[in-house]
């Protein structure tokens, strides 16, 4: 009964991961409010309370959110089993569609329109990307917090003057993060 | 030899991309533009437009299309698989404990430090890329090489993304077609 049980979730995980990543534009933040709609408001499968901490999980962990997402959703749900399910469910979609493209994409290249089309969609998606950096630097800017705002300059002077590499980068903030938050634990404690 | 590389490449990527969505363009331009040569910038960014026009995560669509492009299937397989392993090993540990301890605080810390730093990050791969679609690959930049129209694409693109709202894959395929029309009908006079 409890072995019929699980292989039912797992199929259900899979089809649900599966059709999610197919279909969500719009990157990992979209993914996991509509996992969240899926596992918690239409299946039930985990409280409220529960999901909205692995998705706190999911965003800050490293790595893409909706793999992040399928591994905390998939691991709650039936353990390793459920991580490999889930995951499998993600990465299918993107990988397939990529495949295709990727082997057109030398013909596609060299015809005029869709060298032309691409050349104008360079603009496009930078100006994508300064929108989007801008609305994330202005957040940060609002929080009127030195700490963060010298953050923020400091890891564009490296990254853009001095080409220092990202993985560099983000690992001193890491740490910079991890002291501020254990200096904070002890100074609520003292 | 060049799946281990791949393999290697898109591990570094995958374990040191905090925050989703574009955080993991730079590291992505770092490792594949950079450090290999296995993209031009030019490619590059036809890859982040791609990735934008497709569903699934920039990190595992660039993991795709690089593993193809440089080795195959096998390739992409290697790469992706990079890409995944170590959020599978550092996400499975992190809801082990959390499920046990339900205590967050420092994960929290660290994202808090890091978010500034991956704004600033974006910004400056943004940065090489509207260089390259305004200047080309070449590595020098001079004011009389600029494509003007593209800078005017650029410019409307923002003000109907900041100003009007515009859905960002609307802008993006709108970019597209005006330099389309405009290319053509520059070249029938």
């Amino acid at each position: 009964m409890i072995m019929e049980n699980r292989k039912k979730i797992l199929m259900k995980l899979f089809i649900s991961t599966l059709y999610l990543s197919a279909f969500t534009f719009g990157g990992g933040y979209v993914i996991v409010t509509l996992m969240k709609k899926k596992f918690v408001d239409e299946y039930h499968w985990i409280e409220e309370n529960e999901m909205l901490d692995l998705v706190a999980i999911a965003q800050s962990a490293p790595g893409p959110i909706a793999v992040n997402g399928a591994i905390v959703v998939g691991y709650k749900l039936a353990g390793m089993t459920g991580v490999v399910t889930a995951i499998i469910g993600t990465i299918i979609p993107p990988f397939l569609i990529i495949s295709l493209i990727s082997v057109c994409y030398n013909a596609f290249r060299d015809n005029f329109i869709v060298s032309q089309m691409l050349s104008g969609m360079q603009a496009g998606v930078g100006a994508v990307i300064a929108s989007v950096t801008y609305e994330m630097g202005a957040g940060i800017v609002h929080g009127k917090n030195g700490v963060s705002m010298c953050i923020m300059a400091a890891a564009f002077i490296a990254s853009c003057v001095f080409h220092v590499n990202v993985v560099f980068v983000v690992i001193a903030c890491g740490l910079i993060g991890a002291l501020r938050t254990l200096a904070a634990e002890r100074r609520v404690k003292s | 030899m060049i799946y281990l590389q791949l393999f290697l490449s898109f591990l570094q990527i995958g374990m040191f991309s905090f925050g989703g969505g574009y955080a993991a363009m730079p590291l992505i331009q770092g490792q594949v533009v950079t450090a290999h040569n296995w993209l031009t910038m030019e490619e590059f960014t036809d890859l982040i437009t791609i990735s934008q026009m497709t569903p699934g995560p920039i990190a595992v669509n660039s993991a795709t299309f690089v593993g193809t492009k440089i080795a195959g299937t096998g390739g992409a397989l290697a790469a992706t698989l990079g890409c995944i392993l170590p959020s599978c090993i550092i996400v499975t540990c992190i809801a082990k404990l959390y499920l046990k301890y339900r205590n967050l605080a420092l994960l929290q810390g660290i994202l808090n430090s890091l978010r500034p730093a991956v704004v600033a990050l974006i910004a400056s791969a943004g940065i090489s890329i509207l260089i390259t679609a305004f200047w080309g690959s070449q590595a020098e930049i001079a004011f009389a090489d600029t494509n003007w129209l593209l800078v005017l694409i650029f410019v409307v693109c923002v003000v109907l993304l900041q100003k009007f709202k515009m859905n960002p894959i609307w802008v993006m395929v709108l970019a597209g077609v005006i330099k389309t029309v405009v290319s053509l009908v520059v070249s029938v006079f």
